[in-house]
Formats: structure tokens, sequence, C-alpha cells
């Protein structure tokens, strides 16, 4: 079934308030096997001039999904979860995440298109603060397959 | 860094393992990334890394060329081809490599980012970085 393009625009409301704790911080580095001392120890990241565990540089997908679920879950936008896949990804940073940040995502679909069967849907979402501080812009791009 | 400067090739190894534990760490438990039955049925080649792992993976290598684990400005990729993670001890390998590019107009480095897994190039073109390293 087709992606509805009115829904090109839409935006979703902000999600609860996410609190970035260093051993979640510590977990994800280690997950994706970032051996750099900024990821893991206080001391080392406070010497390099930040106030705390620096998050490694894809950490906000682990926030920005929580997000995109409010879109995969529109009924108006209907989606076939089982045919998705990641096409592309996108971030542009403000500043690094740090351990004991508070951040707000508010997501919101920037484009719909089709092309050769597939379909693609731009999904933008925005990071911040609880103060309201820009922290990291996110875009992920979904690729809805066609049926063979 | 110079222009058109090749950056050191840098390989990783995921296993089955590994897709598990980063599905832990990142919340993405989408089974086509843990189970072959649902990858059989959504036309995939067998389980699949995470495309984000693979993103994850691809900025250790910007890390290591900069030296700055938090330089990065703007990082985007295009997820060419699956990467399929065989059910064995040796999983899949994926090699990183990186081209320096052009500075853009505020000063900064561009790299070029391309990656491969069994012959094909997983990270395709469009993918790379700013970044506030010289």
């Amino acid at each position: 079934m087709p992606l509805n393009p009115s829904l090109t625009g839409r935006s979703y409301p902000p999600t609860e308030p996410y609190e970035v704790g260093r051993e979640k911080i510590r977990e994800f580095a280690d997950a994706i096997g970032a051996g750099h001392p900024a990821y893991r120890d206080q001391s080392a990241a406070r010497a390099s001039g930040h106030p705390d565990i620096v998050a490694p540089p894809t950490f906000p997908i682990v926030l920005s999904m929580r997000a995109n679920r409010l879109v995969l879950d529109d009924p108006e936008l209907g989606i076939d979860e089982g045919r998705v896949v990641h096409g592309e990804q996108k971030f542009r940073y403000f500043r690094p995440v740090y351990a004991g940040d508070t951040l707000v995502c508010e997501a919101g679909i920037e484009e719909l298109t089709a092309r050769g069967g597939h379909e693609f849907l731009l999904i933008r979402t925005d990071v911040r603060t609880t103060q309201d501080e820009p922290v990291v812009t996110v875009w992920s791009r979904l690729v809805v397959r066609g049926e063979k | 860094m110079d222009k058109d400067t090749e950056l050191p090739e840098r390989s990783f190894r995921i296993t089955r393992a590994d897709l598990v534990r980063y599905a832990g760490a990142s919340g993405d438990f989408n089974p086509i990334h843990w189970n072959d039955r649902t990858a059989a049925e959504n036309d995939l080649p067998g389980v699949i890394a995470h495309g984000m792992f693979t993103m994850a993976l691809a900025a250790q290598a910007l890390v290591e060329w900069t030296g700055d684990p938090a330089g990065l400005v703007e990082y985007e990729v295009r997820f060419s081809k699956p990467v399929a993670v065989p059910d064995d001890e040796t999983g899949a390998e994926v090699v990183v490599s990186g081209v320096v590019q052009n500075p853009t107009a505020e000063g900064h480095t561009r790299i070029e980012i391309s990656a491969t897994s069994a012959g094909q190039r997983v990270l395709g073109r469009g993918s790379g970085a700013v970044t506030r390293d010289a």
C-alpha cells in the first residue's frame, strides 16, 4: 500500500526527556568497540575540555529511534515495517552528547518519495536539551521495498 | 590533512554475538539482525548487520584518522548493500577507507568514506564526514 504523500511535513510531539547516563555510554562504546578514553573515563574527557564522558558519534540514534517510533506507528502512514530497510543516515552536530545531558527529540516527516517501485521516507529528528539548547539533528532515510 | 590523502584502511570483524550486543546497547531489536527465519521471510541473504553498526565502525575509523573522539560536525552514509553476517566464528569483515576532500567554506576537513564487505561496497557514494580537525 503506498504511503500517504499528504503526510510530508507532519511533525510529532516531543518525546519524554532522556537522561544520558555514563554507564549507557560505556555500554554503547563497548558494543561498537570504541576504545577512546573520552567515551569511558571522566577525567580523560575533562582533560580534553569536555564536561563529562563523551558519547560516540552515532549514539544519538538510540534517542532518535525512539522518537521515530511515533512516525512508524502512525496509522495514517500505514508502513509495513517488514519491508523497511535503512537507506541513508545523517547527523549534524551542534555539540557532542555528554553524560548528564537530558535530551528531548522531536521527529517529523521531511520527505516522502517513490522511485523504481520503492518508497523513501525521510525522517528528521531535532535533539535538544530540556533547556532548549540544540545538540544534534538526525536524518534517517528509510526505504520501503516494493513487493516482488 | 591534504586533499586526496588516502587514509589508512581499517578492518573490522562482525560476528552474530556482536550483533546481539549491539541490539541490546542500541535498543534496535529488529529480528532481521539476529533471526535467520525473519531475514529469509524478508528476502534478505540471511541475518544482516544493523546499518547503524556499520556506520558506528566507520566512525571509529574517522576517530582514529583525526585523533578526535568528538570532532565531527557532520556525518552521513548511504547504505548501498547489506552486510550479511554468517552464523560462524569468523562472521563478516568490513573494511573502511577514506580520502581527504577539499575543505569546507568554514575551513573544516571533509573526508569521503567507503566501506566494503565480501567484495561489495556497503557504504556507497556520498558517504563522508566533516570534521573540525585538520
